[in-house]
């Protein structure tokens, strides 16, 4: 085993000191020593998209990292984004919609819709499904993964021209 | 899917990266995005003894118009960077367009242009777009700095021309001409993937003839390449039905496609035609101020 290395970092706001391995992945330190255990894994080479997670805001694969260097930087995983009690805006959207059935791919569906809706207009469904093409359903469920993306970015488009006409 | 035990180390500067590399006597790996390496990691195909992580090394990370045109771009600049950089939109509007083709977002997040050219991929995009606007390659070596021109850096599949104890830190794209006529065309099975097969092309027109042709190709040999028969074609005869008859067969004729589970070599090496007659008349299109095809 190699030298245990020191790492500070901020997951969902709170701040993590950990002696790690180098060879510990991401998705492993997540999952194991920090019990965050919604953020899946899934292929563990980069193709599924299931454990996305946001990376100081960008979303990336947790498979495809090592934790060790994650030391410094502030890390959101699916259990940031709502509490059962208090789902946020996406979340709600994928419940309403019904955008998940066995819930495996979602918490990966969830980080990488939460960038793409801040990166990208998502006007068209076509760019809405190039923006989920890295991420697998094997229940099939895209078409309401597709409208659950379209209302969250209905829902804002509303709320950015209600904000201009009250000014 | 767990990598083999490593050291890691952090440098901060180029010459702290070559002095570990040197350091770890030809069993050192650089990591920059580690989109690619990392699945190699993960399925233990590359167990490096000692990983250099070069993500916190700043002046890689440099995009900025150079002042005799074209721009300079650190070796750790993102994809998702280049995709949205107004300076390249600007200046390389087919490098833009590219990049949309390349992986998806969280890749794209993470992947760097030093790392994927590094890595050599004949079927990526960022390597055979090197070919394609004639980057130059800046290279750190551990007696100073080396510059490799694009076409003296593929040399195979996954095999590029740095060294042992090397770096890719910035990469050179010299200015084009303006105005030019460009196109991209690429298949995949999925959106992301790898291409089966994919084209640029940029034209330059001057009185109705073709003053400068580049053609690269992607997917289709051991390396990205150019296709200077078919250049030549262009430049000599103009852009006609008959003279893309025959830029198309030589490029046909020049290719020598992989087969795979994706594609035989005798459909890719019919695709690669289709792509290029489409991406010749469209860059033309562009090049002459005509509507898009």
């Amino acid at each position: 085993m190699s030298e245990l290395v020191d790492i500070r970092l901020v997951v969902n706001g709170e701040h993590h000191h950990h002696r790690v391995e180098p060879r510990l992945l991401l998705s492993d330190f997540l999952r194991h020593t920090l019990g965050l255990t919604g953020t899946h894994v899934g292929c563990e080479h980069g193709v599924c998209g299931a454990c996305t997670i946001l990376l100081d805001g960008d979303s990336v694969r947790a498979c495809l990292l090592f934790a060790v260097q994650t030391d410094g930087c502030s890390i959101s995983t699916v259990e940031g984004l709502g509490t059962i009690d208090a789902l946020n805006p996406l979340q709600t959207a994928f419940q309403d919609c019904h955008a998940l059935q066995c819930g495996f791919c979602t918490p990966g569906m969830l980080m990488t819709c939460t960038d793409m809706l801040a990166k990208y207009p998502l006007d068209s469904d076509e760019q809405i499904r190039e923006g989920l093409s890295g991420n697998t359903c094997r229940c099939t469920g895209y078409q309401h993964i597709v409208e659950a993306v379209r209302v969250v970015r209905d829902q804002r488009v509303q709320a950015s021209s209600t904000e201009k006409a009250s000014k | 899917m767990k990598p083999n035990s490593f050291a890691y180390v952090r440098p901060n500067t180029i010459e702290e990266a070559i002095m570990a590399l040197i350091e770890s006597e030809g069993d050192g790996k650089i990591i920059a995005g580690g989109q690619s390496l990392v699945p190699m990691m993960n399925f233990r195909l590359v167990s490096p003894a000692v990983l250099i992580d070069i993500n916190r090394i700043k002046e890689l990370s440099k995009l900025e118009p150079h002042v005799d045109g074209g721009v300079r771009i650190g070796a750790l600049t993102r994809h998702h960077t280049l995709e949205t950089s107004a300076e390249i939109q600007r200046q390389f509007p087919i490098l833009h367009h590219a990049m949309s083709h390349v992986a998806h977002l969280a890749i794209r997040n993470r992947g760097t242009i030093g790392g994927s050219i590094t890595h050599a991929d004949p079927a990526a995009e960022l390597p055979m777009m090197m070919c394609l606007l004639n980057a130059q390659i800046h290279v750190a070596t551990p007696e100073g700095q080396r510059v490799i021109e694009a076409a003296d850096f593929f040399l195979g599949p996954l095999t590029s021309a740095v060294e042992e104890n090397e770096l890719v830190t910035e990469i050179y794209l010299p200015s084009l001409p303006d105005p030019h006529g460009w196109a991209f065309e690429e298949v995949a099975r999925r959106s992301g993937d790898f291409a089966l097969a994919a084209t640029g092309v940029i034209l330059v027109a001057q009185d109705g003839r073709v003053a400068q042709a580049r053609i690269g190709v992607m997917g289709v040999g051991d390396t990205p390449l150019r296709m200077p028969e078919a250049e030549a074609i262009l430049v000599s005869d103009g852009v006609t039905d008959q003279s893309i008859e025959r830029a198309i067969d030589s490029i046909r004729e020049a290719v020598d496609p992989p087969t795979d589970l994706h594609g035989s070599t005798q459909y890719r090496r019919h695709l690669i035609g289709v792509l290029a007659n489409k991406a010749i008349k469209q860059a033309w299109a562009r090049a002459t101020g005509a509507h898009d095809v």
